[in-house]
């Protein structure tokens, strides 16, 4: 389990339970690692404004991480963390490696509108 | 509307907490402004194994700590602060932030700290996490039996190098000089490790792939003889640019871009002072950046109670 403030999944059906009870979904997958904790800190800074966004993390080296690992958007990955950005339940996003503030909100905000 | 600050310290690494530290201390109302998370460039060190009287820990654990002391001294920290606009000349100083708010200050720390310099070639967007990477602990295992290139010619370069020799098949190390400004330690290393390969007097041209990185193009700076090196990872270590673009035109900065300051750490603009990585300065470490906020916090006092401020 990553020590973080996000919420953790942890079993696949954690994972679909996420995907299927929330429109907008954010999963930064990673270690506790240089190039991950920047993006961590950068969702639970996010987590109060964005509030039609669910942010969640899940540990790269978990059986769970299978999950993202294996998703088509990822292959060819080469950097930690994955970040997969879902709507409805689909992949509409996935980035690989650290991720400043600007390009995290560039991507929810194309894909899942800006805050109100 | 604006909050008034005896202190405003831009940027949130271990020279401006220190600062915050010092001069909340001094029970002077402190503000510390960062554009990213608290911590600067430490947060990306994983180990950190020469801070005296710590004997290892984590860049994040080491800036946590010390944003917990400056926060229980008094200091206001406000991490991802999106700063618009910072004006430092004459008595009023200023810094607007988050999209509105503004606070005055009586002096200003400048300790923005640095950014890791990019190559600036074709395709290198382009393959970040896909090839190209800036931490050998974070990816270095997805280069297993892989051959790999690192660019540069310094400490960061050739340690990192070494290490990602437990992984990778073959390292072609290409640095832009014949000679390396690494300590001659870790040169003899690099040299006597039977993975590394070394291309010198190469200038980046660009990387190359079909949606993987595949090579790296480069030519010899003296004969422009063009080298191409198939590699699937390529990790640049290429140094930092100090992060002073919005005080261009306000302080005097060296060629560079750093912030130019004299023995007090004072800058060319009376009750501004620079600490840290954006100044400048030849050893760029923790401890030098922390004893930086010190001198700098220490100054802004002096000037503030000289001015009756």
């Amino acid at each position: 389990m990553l020590a973080t403030n996000l919420e953790h999944i942890e079993t696949e059906a954690g994972f679909r339970e996420t995907l299927a009870s929330n429109e907008n979904v954010m999963i930064c997958c990673g270690r506790m690692g240089p190039m991950c904790l920047p993006v961590y800190d950068v969702m639970e800074t996010l987590t109060p404004d964005y509030t039609h966004v669910a942010f969640r993390d899940m540990a790269f080296d978990e059986p769970i991480g299978r999950v993202i690992r294996s998703l088509p958007e990822t292959a060819g990955f080469m950097g930690l963390p994955y970040t997969v950005y879902f709507k409805n339940g689909e992949v509409v996003a996935a980035t690989s490696s650290i991720q400043s503030m600007e390009q995290v909100t560039a991507i929810l905000d194309q894909h899942f509108g800006a805050p109100a | 509307m604006a909050t008034d600050y005896d202190i405003v310290i831009l940027g949130a690494g271990p020279a401006g907490l220190t600062a915050g530290i010092y001069a909340a201390r001094a029970h002077r109302s402190v503000l510390i402004l960062d554009t990213a998370s608290v911590g600067g460039q430490t947060v990306l060190t994983d180990q950190v194994a020469n801070y005296p009287g710590v004997a290892t820990t984590s860049g994040r654990a080491l800036s946590q700590t010390m944003a917990a002391q400056a926060r229980a001294f008094g200091c206001t920290i406000v991490p991802f602060a999106r700063v618009s606009d910072v004006a430092v000349t004459g008595a009023e100083k200023s810094v607007a932030y988050r999209g509105g708010e503004r606070a005055r200050a009586r002096a200003v720390i400048v300790a923005t700290g640095g950014t890791p310099r990019r190559l600036g070639v074709e395709g290198e967007e382009r393959f970040v996490g896909r090839g190209i990477s800036f931490c050998a602990t974070c990816d270095g295992e997805f280069f297993t039996d892989r051959p790999i290139a690192v660019v540069g010619g310094g400490n960061s370069a050739l340690e990192e190098a070494v290490s990602l020799s437990r992984f990778a098949s073959r390292i072609t190390i290409v640095h832009e000089f014949d000679h390396f400004q690494a300590e001659p330690w870790i040169v003899a290393e690099a040299r006597g490790n039977p993975k590394i390969e070394f291309l010198l007097s190469q200038r980046v041209l660009g990387f190359a792939g079909d949606g993987s990185l595949a090579a790296l193009r480069s030519a010899h700076r003296e004969t422009g003889e063009v080298t191409e090196t198939p590699v699937e990872g390529c990790f640049v270590f290429i140094g930092y640019v100090p992060n002073s673009s919005m005080l261009e035109g306000q302080l005097k900065l060296s060629e560079r871009g750093e912030v130019v300051t004299d023995g007090a750490l004072a800058t060319s603009e009376p009750g501004v002072f620079a600490a840290g990585d954006v100044r400048q300065t030849r050893v760029r470490q923790i401890t030098t950046a922390v004893a930086d906020g010190t001198v700098a916090a220490l100054s802004a006092l002096d000037y503030l109670n000289e001015e009756g401020l």
